[in-house]
């Protein structure tokens, strides 16, 4: 049982073997398991499936998560997004359908862990939204997840994808790079694109803390779901452009885990620093868990 | 590690390790007990003892007990599900001591008055670990097939069983034997590759030597 744990590899089998990686990764992923690659593909489009369920459950839902602390963006969002805005009908879209999707979350809803709970917006917020607005076919879309899963197992290989480990760059960060190297692959870029895009969208998010209000996945969390679909986006674009990060990869990868290791505890989930202790953070705190 | 460990799994919100991983541990503990649950009394340690109503937590070991997947947004509502099974509950944040910072322990009551308590951990992304049952500490996870036999300690046990097994053709992943002073007897645990049939079960638990037997069948 193995799979690729650089990006490096990951980007030189794929284009030795002049498929994608999300080709490669099917490929593996059945070698691993023993199951056929229509097996593991039909499970991969159930999670695709699972994705587009919250988010029309989310942009259909003004609830309130039981803690009172989010709920109502995504609608308030999805109904802007019809006017003229500032960033054009694609970011509002993608930023209102990652919302509606971690607001689900919020509310006991199901999602599917991309790659945690706390970071399942993201991917499909962009992903999605991309997908039905240049009516990229459903296939492509199911294979640029396995190559999301790809860069995913290279993060959590050599770095860590929980923001107890590594604070939010490592989820939020992680999803962000997973996201981002599906929508490159979505849009016919190259397994170097793709790798590309993983590191930009990492590398600016590198630093970021974990500091939820009550412990909860809420604040900041939901929000910033919204921003990393658009930045992943962003991420994309700039690959897609020819943008290279100056730093590989690979590189990126190890900087994070670095620097999630030299964090403090207090900026690691553990609502012990940061938005968790401002003062309203913690009235919140004292309110909803007594 | 693969594909679906980092991409998945599907669960219902807000935390893998807060809600999904204490479904999973409370819906093992169900199996392990091998009947509904009529009652229990649930000690929430650590960072489930702090954030269990939040995180839904509650909701979510309530909805383990009945027997709900950690996919299931039946999870939301279970308490109304408990109400309808009769199932009565309580919780109370507590001290396990040093142990993991998600950590459970359930005091249960199956419909035909059998008793279990199991304590255990959600490790992070809806993974799990048992690690006591009835006062013995056992360590496992309840991810593959998984037979659970409090033994008598005496020679001999291990070969009957897994001469009954080898006989069924079930292959073993793993075995482990946990004892204690403090009890006369002691737990063995093993993890096959295939499922357990009646059959197989009902010539374990014939076996003198055998207190009870339990069995887990992966989510
Ligand atoms: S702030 Fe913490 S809890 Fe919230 S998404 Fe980021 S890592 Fe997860």
């Amino acid at each position: 049982m193995s799979y690729y744990t650089k990006i490096d590899q990951l980007v030189k089998a794929a284009t030795d073997e002049n498929i994608s990686i999300g080709e490669l990764t099917l490929k593996e992923e059945a070698l691993n398991s023993g199951k056929s690659e229509e097996e593991c593909y039909a499970r991969m489009e159930k999670q695709l499936t699972v994705m587009e369920q919250g988010i029309l459950e989310g942009l259909n839902s003004t609830a309130k998560s039981p803690s009172g602390l989010t709920g109502g963006d995504a609608v308030r969002l999805h109904t802007y997004a019809q006017k003229k805005t500032i960033g054009g009908k694609t970011i509002v879209n993608a930023i209102a359908a990652a919302i509606a999707v971690s607001e689900v979350n919020a509310n006991m809803g199901r999602i599917v862990a991309a790659p945690t709970a706390g970071s399942c917006g993201i991917m499909p917020g962009a992903i999605i939204s991309i997908m039905n607005e240049y009516n990229i076919d459903r296939k492509k879309t199911v294979l640029a997840l396995f190559t999301s899963s790809a860069i995913g197992l290279v993060i959590s290989t050599n770095a860590t994808v929980a923001g107890a480990e590594g604070g939010c760059q490592a989820e939020c960060g992680a999803a962000s790079a997973m996201c981002a190297a599906a929508l490159v692959e979505m849009f016919d870029g190259t397994p170097a694109q793709v790798a590309q895009a993983a590191a930009l969208s990492l590398k600016n998010l590198l630093g970021l803390a974990c500091d939820p209000v009550a412990g909860l996945v809420e604040v900041p969390c939901v929000k910033r779901n919204g921003f990393c679909a658009a930045h992943s986006i962003a991420a994309a674009d700039m690959a897609l452009a020819g943008v290279e990060s100056v730093i590989p990869p690979d590189e990126v990868i190890d900087a994070m885990y670095r620097i999630g290791k030299e964090m403090p505890v207090s900026i690691k989930e553990t609502a012990m620093g940061g938005l968790a202790t401002s003062p309203t953070g913690k009235a919140y705190a004292k309110k909803i868990l007594g | 590690m693969n594909v679906f460990d980092i991409l998945g799994p599907i669960m219902v919100g807000p935390s893998s390790s807060h809600t999904a991983g204490a479904a999973r541990i409370a819906f093992v503990a169900r199996q392990i007990l091998g009947e509904d649950v009529t009652s229990a009394k649930i000690l929430l340690h650590g960072s489930f003892a702090q954030t269990y109503k939040g995180h839904g937590t509650d909701k979510a070991l309530i909805g383990g007990l009945l027997g709900m997947y950690p996919d299931d947004d039946r999870i939301r509502d279970s308490f109304k599900y408990a109400k309808e099974k009769s199932l009565e509950y309580s919780f109370e944040p507590t001290d396990l001591g040093d142990v993991h910072p998600n950590t459970v322990k359930l005091i249960l009551t199956g419909v035909s008055g059998k008793n279990i308590e199991i304590t255990g951990c959600s490790i992070g992304g809806g993974n799990i670990k048992i690690i006591n049952i009835d006062g013995i500490p056992v360590d496992f996870a309840g991810n593959n097939p998984t037979l659970i036999l409090p033994h008598k300690n005496q020679p001999g046990v291990i070969a009957d069983v897994t001469k009954i097994l080898a006989d069924k053709n079930i292959n073993i992943g793993t075995m482990k034997v946990f004892r204690t002073d403090k009890t006369d007897y002691s737990i063995m645990v093993l993890e096959t590759d295939e499922l357990i049939d009646d059959a197989t079960i009902n010539k374990l638990s014939a076996l003198d030597s055998i207190i009870k037997t339990m069995l887990i069948k992966p989510l």
